[in-house]
């Protein structure tokens, strides 16, 4: 597997960790309940970070 | 007559012609028909996997979920970006596959990596099992809709008669681009009407989204936050991470990956639909705005939750706009659904009872099989009364039993052979359907378990057998198995 790869668990243990971590209302995060807003920005640093591995992965340079 | 009536008309005979239209100009041989000729760009590409995202699951069911349950539906917005990750990786590889020996279905794709015409005929199965109560959710999803803007103007039962046969004509006659184009109006009028309501909803009943979010916390503590047990934290990572595995096991939404005209398409599309997924936090906020301002809605009724505010807060002329993107949603993906539903039963079963069956014949039976389909569906609908997150549930559990033999495919010194990998689908399809229609949890059969474990999507345990059997009868079964054809 190439190293560049390995981004892409990253969203998985990302996106899990808040609500798991801190199953409670507050600190809002953009005005929502944590465990959502956690996610919610989670999901933009997902779309980052496939940007991201797009961008290095060598199956991109050149059908 | 009130004036969402003809609103209501007016964007149904709109969808309609888009999918009549969509033929013009086009070959509808079998792969014209089932996989628009693989010529689909980026942009029609992602309309039809980002359909998977704003069906009438969405439109009804996240926000009547997020009513109903409170934080347990957080799990809906959260899948859908770890699937599109996996899909970054597994869609290409798909593709190159399908591009190379010409699959229009997903059994077409179990069959050439297995070399198994047996394997394809399960696949098959499982397909229409999970896609009747797909199609079922949507003709649910519809009859509520236009029941509910028409002001009870017009029948349940005869939006689903009507909405059946709209999706049939253009299905016949446009296939997948007749979905396509479609979905081009469908997604446009969604994004306007969805964030429109996310925002003018919580701040002009309670001056803001964290204020509602606050006085929704107040009258009803906890209902944020995970419960302790049942649907829990640990439900939640659960049923997350086994639904991102099952989202594109979907035979409508694989099918959707033979359309494409380059592998690059889908590398592009896992950075653009995480962000696109974002829009369904504005329907989670029109669920929690009449958590407050409609409240007493119960069990299959909260599907009715986004609605019950619509008409209670907006002119009847606007009721009749929401509910036009409603229909919308339904018609798109049942078309997709029925469509996949038709091609895989001509192709794969009536295809292999005749196996020299040109692709005309195929796509000629295909066809035939679509009205077929639509009446076991507004069958089922109108005799069954389920809620319609429950519904979406029963068909995830049997595609994601797909999961496992699909990757394995890939992977040819893991060495799966066609029997373990027939033996682990059937074996997980079985074990899904007995937890599912006797209620199972992994507490019930496991009451000496930590409460965390217990609390596990019981899904878990039907995906574990699914590959246990896999791998032990591909022991048994290696040495006597042929090469399989794996690309």
């Amino acid at each position: 597997m190439r190293p560049v790869y390995w981004i892409a668990l990253i969203p998985f243990v990302g996106i899990l960790a808040g609500p798991v971590l801190h199953n409670h209302v507050h600190p809002f995060i953009l005005g929502m309940p944590f465990p959502l807003g956690w996610v919610s920005v989670w999901l933009v640093i997902t779309a980052v970070l496939m940007a991201v591995l797009y961008a290095l992965d060598p199956a991109n340079a050149g059908e | 007559m009130n004036a969402a009536l003809p609103i209501l008309a007016l964007f149904t005979l709109l969808a309609l012609a888009l999918g009549l239209y969509a033929r013009r100009g086009h070959d509808m041989g079998l792969e014209g028909w089932a996989v628009g000729g693989r010529g689909f760009g980026p942009i029609l590409v992602f309309l039809l996997l980002a359909g998977e995202i704003y069906t009438t699951f969405t439109f009804l069911g996240a926000s009547g979920f997020s009513y109903g349950s409170g934080a347990p539906a957080y799990y809906i917005i959260a899948y859908g970006a770890l699937a599109y990750v996996l899909g970054y990786f597994l869609l290409p590889a798909v593709w190159r596959v399908g591009q190379a020996n010409k699959l229009v279905s997903q059994p077409d794709f179990f069959v050439h990596q297995y070399d198994s015409p047996a394997l394809g005929v399960l696949v098959a199965i499982v397909d229409i099992l999970a896609l009747i109560p797909y199609l079922v959710l949507q003709l649910t999803g519809l009859g509520i809709i236009v029941s509910l803007a028409s002001y009870g103007a017009i029948d349940k039962a005869v939006a689903i008669w009507i909405g059946a046969v709209i999706v049939t004509l253009y299905i016949v006659a446009s296939g997948v681009r007749g979905s396509a184009w479609t979905a081009v109006v469908k997604d446009i009028m969604i994004l306007a009407i969805v964030v429109f309501l996310g925002l003018y909803l919580p701040y002009h009943l309670y001056g803001g989204i964290g204020a509602m979010f606050a006085k929704i916390n107040t009258a009803k503590p906890g209902f944020l936050v995970f419960p302790a047990s049942g649907q829990s934290i640990w439900w939640f990572a659960t049923t997350v991470l086994l639904t991102s595995l099952g989202f594109f096991m979907w035979p409508h939404s694989l099918g959707a990956c033979f359309t494409a005209r380059s592998a690059n398409v889908f590398r592009k599309n896992a950075i653009a639909l995480p962000i696109y997924q974002l829009i369904l936090l504005f329907v989670y906020f029109v669920g929690f705005a009449a958590v407050l301002s409609v409240p007493g809605l119960k069990g299959a009724a909260t599907n009715l939750a986004l609605f019950k505010i619509v008409i209670a807060q907006f002119p009847p002329w606007f009721v009749g706009l929401v509910g036009a993107v409603g229909i919308l949603t339904a018609l798109v993906p049942g078309s997709l659904i029925a469509m996949t539903a038709a091609t895989l039963t001509a192709r794969n079963l009536y295809g292999l009872a005749r196996p020299d069956a040109k692709d005309d014949e195929i796509v000629n039976v295909a066809k035939a099989f679509v009205p077929v389909i639509m009446l076991i569906a507004v069958y089922f609908t109108l005799s069954g009364s389920s809620t319609i997150v429950s519904l979406l549930l029963v068909g995830y559990s049997f595609v994601t039993q797909l999961f496992p033999a699909l990757v394995a495919s890939f992977f040819p010194q893991i060495g799966v052979t066609k029997q373990g990998a027939f033996a682990g689908i059937a074996a997980g399809v079985l074990m899904s359907a007995w937890l599912t229609f006797t209620g199972q949890s992994v507490g019930k059969l496991m009451p000496f378990l930590p409460q965390a474990i217990k609390d596990f999507n019981v899904g878990i345990i039907a995906l574990a057998l699914n590959v246990i059997i896999m791998v032990a009868v591909s022991a048994v079964t290696a040495r006597k198995a042929l090469q399989p054809a794996r690309s």
